[in-house]
């Protein structure tokens, strides 16, 4: 079927709100490439669970392909029109399994040699978009704040290297109650600028107390999600036939109760009623490779994917100690016992991680007015940057991280 | 496909949310900022080890005036651990990671800046398009064999060599097919022998917590173990070829750190009791990188460093290696740039962005000049038939073209 033949009644096993949301602009995705609709059907179909961020930016696109004449329409698309699909790939209920037609369609391009050619049309198409609908700014400016360390006495390599060129270093922060503080910022902001998962504390160990206001993920919250998630791969991968892409299908039609994080049922979890954030939470160990098995990829992939998809006004990413490196199964096992940790090592992934968390969070709008602080865990390093912060300075300033925060913001 | 090959589509969701303007440059010239890589590849190594760039056709002739007849000539390639990134390595940042690279074996090579890999991105099917100079198409996660005539094919047929002298040494049980396509006219029989290493540890061992280090299987898919099939090296053939017994392999693989050290562990044997014309070993230690640890992904590139010095030692101290050998050092791909918003940077090489696509090769020992970098595009599929001229076969069917500086 090509996207020309679409009914509504096709949409009937969508969600409420995406068969509302997609009917409504039926014509318009009737005139799109196959090479391209399925992965747009793909957000739509997930549209209720989205947090609100994904969902005003989802509906300016389908609003202004609606309002796109016919002949702009070919313009916007010609780059994916030329992309050539197998009849196979047409015959797929692409409509009812976008994310499925997605996966074959990405080994189709690599194995036809189009990839190229579709990176092309997608990023033309992203550059359009944009000029088009312009991403609304942040209503505050964001605040990103790294913790890296726990565990650590003295680092083997000088910390922040990559981050040193943007900002302030201090050499002598007051680590006193600096997690509290950093909390209470957090908190702070939440109360001050209101917004539906706008406020996130994510982290990469068992998460300290923080007020409601803030949408709390953490490692540790997550070990039956993660436990029930091991023990269904071990599962599955005796079974004969079962080879990687399977698993992967397999992983993708996971729903929440599949690793009991169906809040919205269950009464005795802290957060019940979040669906979102169920979603959220499965997606990231179902889709990110090693966040089940060491909590700094746990927490640098959360952080990636809070910061892409909630687009939060503030962050605030704690690293934990992740286990030590064994072969995979022995891995995979450990999630029920206590692991070897590897403080060190989990400082250098933590260190790196923070410069990721900057550089997505420098990807969202607004990014020249953000703020960014990663600290070394009860010690007295750590580094500042936004536009108060000089580029590539340094600091001996005594003074607690409360304080430089305020120097910041 | 799975992890590796997620989901382009995707990327095009994250760059409309996401993108900046380094993600726009890309769009305008993505083969622009392969020759910059190549380009500040050149001023790094330039600076760092000393070396100069080459003119065109500098090596042309040269293997023929070595005086090495055809028959003597060996050749051994290592691919460089599943991929890393100039900033981890030849970007002055990541020198202090690749310090034997750096000092001792690229002042002694002539160093390719700019190898672009235009095939798939899976380590299996990007290395199986390394050994048939044809970009590959097969699934990269499939126990099967490459499409096209692979080097060792070419080698032993057209040369008449025995199945001894053609091996590859090979880190996962995916990779058990390399060896040998199923290209009619070439195929079952004249392919070279694989060695699995790993497959051989849990075989003598039958796994065990002295050797659980050594057994990390394939990163791309972290959860999964293809069966074996095809014709790999099997357990009673260790003592019979390499003689090694049972006992000694266990007692010596408790002294390693990694699969990639047992890896080199096994090739060293085979040198010595074998001595194969046409070596092939795939190392991946790196590939940890799929975990998205970069600790260890950094561990992994100094390790992958080590045992490239020390292998580069081995052919110099082995007689039948020592002045006859022509070594090739490369990826079979990059990994994905910081900058790309659809990627996690070092994790994967999902994007297909130049980075990713844009990698290297070193070429020392016999029939190579020393200390000469080449900065014009080379494609991964140019490998075989340059191996072809310096051991004297046609790889008839490759899609690549020797390289004038080797030839």
């Amino acid at each position: 079927m090509l996207p020309a033949d679409l009914k509504r009644e096709q949409f009937s096993g969508y969600p409420p709100e995406a068969r509302k949301l997609v009917t409504s602009d039926l014509a318009a995705l009737q005139r799109l490439p196959l090479s391209f609709l399925p992965s747009l059907l793909r957000e739509v179909i997930d549209y209720d669970f989205k947090f609100p961020a994904e969902r005003k930016a989802l509906e300016r696109e389908l609003a202004n392909l609606s309002s796109l004449p016919a002949e702009e329409t070919k313009e916007w698309f010609q780059g994916f029109a030329q992309i050539k699909i197998s009849p196979q790939l047409e015959q797929f209920d692409w409509v009812n399994a976008p994310a499925q037609f997605v996966e074959q369609l990405s080994a189709y391009l690599w194995s036809t040699h189009q990839l190229d050619a579709f990176r092309v049309a997608a990023l033309a198409y992203a550059e359009r978009l944009r000029a088009a609908v312009p991403p609304e700014p942040p209503a505050i400016p964001r605040l990103g704040i790294t913790v890296i360390g726990r565990g650590v006495t003295t680092p083997e390599e000088p910390l922040f290297q990559k981050l040193r060129p943007h900002g302030v270093y201090f050499s002598r922060v007051q680590p006193e109650k600096g997690l509290q503080q950093l909390l209470d910022a957090v908190a702070a902001r939440a109360k001050a600028q209101p917004a539906a998962h706008g406020h996130w504390y994510i982290d990469g160990g068992q998460e300290a107390a923080s007020d409601p206001a803030i949408t709390c993920v953490s490692y540790h919250a997550l070990e039956p999600a993660r436990a029930a998630l091991s023990s269904k791969i071990r599962v599955e991968i005796e079974r004969p036939g079962m080879g990687p892409e399977t698993l992967r299908t397999l992983l993708a039609e996971m729903r929440p109760a599949d690793l009991g994080l169906d809040r919205g049922t269950d009464q005795t979890r802290s957060k019940k009623g979040d669906a979102v954030l169920d979603r959220f939470e499965l997606k990231v160990l179902t889709e990110g490779s090693g966040t089940q098995i060491f909590s700094t990829t746990f927490a640098q992939w959360a952080a990636r994917e809070a910061l892409r998809r909630a687009q939060p006004l503030t962050l605030l990413v704690r690293f934990a100690p992740r286990q030590r490196q064994k072969p995979m199964n022995e891995m995979l096992s450990a999630l029920t016992g206590a692991a070897e940790l590897d403080p060190m090592g989990s400082l250098v992934d933590a260190d790196f991680g923070a410069y990721y968390n900057w550089l997505n969070q420098q990807r969202l709008t607004g990014a020249e007015q953000s703020s960014f602080l990663v600290w070394f865990e009860n010690h007295g390093e750590a580094l500042a940057i936004g536009p108060a912060m000089p580029r590539g300075t340094e600091s001996a300033a005594a003074a607690d991280l409360r304080t430089v925060l305020s120097w910041m913001t | 496909m799975t992890y590796d090959m997620l989901s382009e589509s995707k990327i095009a969701r994250n760059l409309g949310r996401l993108a900046g303007p380094a993600a726009s440059q890309q769009a305008s010239s993505p083969w622009e900022l392969a020759r910059q890589l190549a380009r500040s590849r050149r001023e790094f190594l330039r600076s760092a080890a000393g070396v100069t760039l080459g003119g065109a056709l500098l090596g042309s002739g040269i293997f023929a005036r070595t005086g090495i007849p055809q028959r003597k000539r060996k050749v051994v390639v290592i691919t460089f651990g599943g991929g890393a990134r100039d900033q981890e390595t030849f970007a002055p940042e990541g020198q202090v990671n690749i310090p034997h690279l750096m000092r001792e074996l690229i002042p002694q090579s002539t160093f390719f800046t700019q190898v672009v890999n235009r095939g798939i991105l899976g380590h299996y099917v990007a290395t199986a398009s390394l050994a048939t100079g044809v970009y590959e198409t097969i699934n990269n996660f499939a126990s099967l064999p490459p499409e096209h005539p692979t080097a060792f094919e070419y080698f032993r047929k057209d040369l008449k060599r025995p199945s001894t002298d053609a091996w590859v040494v090979a880190p996962s049980n995916g990779f058990n097919r390399i060896g040998e396509s199923n290209h009619r006219a070439y195929g079952p029989g004249l392919g070279a022998r694989v060695i699995l290493p790993k497959h051989l540890l849990t075989a003598a061992t039958s796994g065990g917590a002295d050797y659980e280090h050594l057994l990390r299987d394939n990163y791309e898919t972290p959860f999964y173990t293809p069966e074996l099939g095809g014709s790999e090296f099997e357990l009673q053939q260790l003592q019979m070829l390499l003689k090694l017994s049972v006992d000694d392999f266990k007692k010596h693989a408790r002294t390693l750190s990694s699969p990639d050290e047992l890896s080199v562990y096994i090739t060293r044997q085979l040198m010595q009791q074998l001595a194969p014309s046409l070596l092939w070993i795939t190392l991946h230690d790196i590939d940890i990188a799929h975990a998205g640890a970069y600790s260890l992904y950094i561990e992994g590139i100094r390790r992958t460093d080590r045992l490239c010095a020390e292998l580069w030692k081995t052919i110099q101290s082995e007689p039948e290696y020592r002045s006859n050998t022509t070594l090739f050092i490369l990826p079979d791909f990059g990994r994905d740039s910081d900058d790309d918003a659809g990627g996690n940077g070092f994790q994967h090489h999902r994007t297909g962005d130049a980075l990713s696509r844009t990698t290297w090769m070193m070429a020392m020992g016999a029939g190579v000049q020393e200390g000469i970098v080449i900065d014009r595009p080379l494609e991964s599929t140019d490998l075989v038939p340059s191996i072809g001229s310096i051991l004297g076969f046609s790889a008839a069917l490759a899609e690549g073209k020797p390289i004038a500086e080797l030839a």
